[in-house]
């Protein structure tokens, strides 16, 4: 189970952007022979442009009133209602709180599970003994935690940032470990005879070795710990966008709630694009294989 | 023996040494490394019998290899050879036996040893110029002197300008030289090399070998020299080990008299060098290796 994910296609491989332009338009966007600014705000545009058709299939279904006005308001009018919300401070409010508790949840994740997952890896036979519980809880549902998270440490900031923390480890740490597994083992011995000690060997080889995989669990754990807080907030907090959305709902301050998720949607549209980053630049030494040989 | 009689075809070009103790105790006297009765044992589960086995990967294994010397290893796939390097380097510890490295008993790795691996086991996301720097920050060399020296070694191995190019961008025979450079860089003063040039073309290896010999010649290393080739083995070599499977032992020491300095081209037309050639290649068809 925990192995498959490790392998899971990365975008960084795919293509530079992740999703590979259609040859085709962009033959033609070529062919046009732009100057060269010309060339990418065309090349924006077309990036951006089933998005664009989304929100205005959006905002003309919302004017034609094709769904209750009162549920669906058109997206002219989420972004003016985000807009306020922007000036008078309560976007600030219900954002940073939002950002704290996952980057701090996500960062004691990453300084647990990464050295744990090196260090599970390199003993294989305490990996052996380890591994079924790591699955069990890697496996069983956050979610399905948060009423004993809330009854063992209340409903204050402290419950939130562990049930991200926790939501986080299991996989950073399985990733890590099937990093350290997946280490070509001449490697190992190559290092071993050049003398390496083992806190250099960690450090030069392991590391870098598990490196690909432990990006993976980056990717997979960045997206599950937006999913934990907002589960987390909407059950026990009066700060943070999971409330915002569940108290504007409640409020039937729609067009507030839809600016919520707006501002999510854009929120996980910047995590991904800055993992995909990371993995370009982790994976650089990987990028040319095939044209070397 | 048959190997006996035949021996009087070549004079004075082989001298066929004694295996095991007899030829460690001739060469003792300025000794580089000592290998005293080496013996390996795997064991293995027999999942059919139900029970352990063991397997005598190497026995009664004694050799002493002068300082400076080129010693070549041959032997049928199986017979040892990796066993008795990842003892040489210390990567294994025999199940009996020892190895004196300048009279001091060999206890596990150290950069006394450079060991170049067959598959290279260059780091992929080190590159070429960090690769061959690895000894160096073992070694806690400073890093300005870490890249003058591997500047130099980069050089040797003929990869100028090659210095900041990953493995994945290099071919076979280019990783071949890194992974040698890389060895060199931090100095040891043996080197052991299991088949290092079985992955390249002819043409490279050929290049690859007159490379070796020059930086040899140059370095005054002590190399220790696995192939599959005894053609490669007698080019190289001042000596040349013929090994025997189950169990991994001695069967022969040749001397390899041939003039230096040797290149690859000139070897391939020399009659002695032919006939010294099929000679090994007769010791290996007389070895009745079962299955
Ligand atoms: N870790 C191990 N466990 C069990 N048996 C092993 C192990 N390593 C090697 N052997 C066995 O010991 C014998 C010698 O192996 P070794 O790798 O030294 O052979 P070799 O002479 O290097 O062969 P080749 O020329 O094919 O590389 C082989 O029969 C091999 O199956
Ligand atoms: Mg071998």
């Amino acid at each position: 189970m925990g192995m498959r994910d490790v392998k899971g296609n990365s975008p960084a491989l795919r293509g530079t952007y992740g999703i590979r332009v259609n040859e085709a338009a962009w033959r033609a966007i070529n062919a046009l022979k732009l100057p060269k600014f010309a060339h990418t705000v065309f090349w924006w545009f077309y990036r951006s442009l089933a998005i664009v058709i989304f929100l205005l299939l959006w905002e003309i279904s919302a004017r034609l009133e094709l769904a209750n006005p009162v549920f669906l308001p058109p997206f002219s009018k989420v972004v003016l209602t985000l807009y306020k919300m922007a000036l008078s401070g309560e976007l600030a409010k219900h954002f940073i709180i939002s950002a704290q508790r996952a980057l701090t949840g996500f960062s004691m994740g990453l300084l647990v599970g990464i050295p744990a997952g090196l260090i599970i890896g390199w003993f294989s036979k305490f990996e052996y003994f380890i591994d079924p519980l790591m699955q069990i809880f890697r496996n069983l549902s956050v979610l399905a935690l948060l009423p004993v998270f809330m009854l063992l440490f209340g409903i204050g900031e402290f419950s939130k940032i562990a049930l991200i923390f926790w939501g986080v480890l299991w996989t950073l740490i399985l990733n890590t470990v099937a990093g350290v597994k997946s280490i070509d083992t001449q490697l190992v011995k190559a290092a071993r005879a050049m003398a390496t000690p083992a806190p250099l060997l960690f450090a030069l080889v392991i590391l870098p070795g598990a490196m690909p995989s432990i990006v993976t669990g980056i990717r997979i754990s960045a997206t599950s710990s937006v999913l934990v807080l907002l589960a987390a907030e909407m059950l026990g907090a009066n700060r943070g966008l999971g409330f915002a959305i569940h108290y504007y709902e409640g409020q039937v301050r729609i067009p507030q709630m839809y600016g919520m998720i707006v501002v999510l949607a854009i929120l996980g549209l910047l995590i991904s694009y800055s993992l995909i980053a990371l993995e370009k630049h982790v994976f650089r030494w990987r990028q040319k294989v095939g044209v070397g040989e | 023996m048959a190997n006996k009689a035949a021996n009087g075809l070549l004079p004075g070009i082989i001298s066929e040494g004694i295996p095991a103790q007899g030829t460690a105790s001739h060469h003792s006297q300025n000794a580089k490394i000592v290998l005293r009765d080496l013996r390996q044992v795997f064991h293995l589960r027999n999942a059919e019998k139900n029970a352990n086995e063991e397997f005598v990967a190497l026995d009664n294994f004694s050799l002493s290899i002068g300082e400076g010397s080129f010693v070549a290893i041959v032997g049928p796939s199986g017979c040892g050879k990796s066993t008795l390097l990842d003892i040489l380097s210390g990567l294994s510890k025999p199940k009996s036996g020892d190895i004196h490295i300048d009279g001091k008993l060999v206890t596990g790795p150290a950069l006394d040893r450079g060991f170049v691996m067959q598959g290279y086991a260059l780091f992929p996301w080190r590159t070429v110029i960090k690769n061959v720097e690895y000894g160096l920050v073992i070694k806690h060399i400073p890093k300005k002197q870490r890249i003058e020296i591997c500047k130099k070694y980069i050089d040797l191995v003929g990869l100028n300008g090659f210095e900041n190019r990953y493995p994945s961008e290099l071919s076979g025979g280019m990783c071949q030289r890194v992974s040698i450079a890389r060895s060199l860089a931090y100095d040891p003063k043996v080197l052991l090399m299991d088949e290092p040039f079985a992955a390249v073309d002819a043409q490279t290896r050929e290049t690859l070998q007159d490379e070796l010999l020059g930086i040899w010649e140059k370095t005054k290393k002590t190399i220790i020299f696995i192939t599959h080739s005894i053609e490669e083995a007698v080019l190289l070599a001042d000596r040349v080990v013929v090994m025997t499977a189950r169990p991994g032992r001695i069967k022969n020491v040749l001397d390899i008299a041939l003039p230096r300095p040797r290149r690859a081209a000139d070897m391939r037309v020399s009659a002695n060098y032919s006939s010294i050639s099929h000679r090994i290649w007769e010791m290996l068809q007389n070895d009745d290796i079962p299955l």
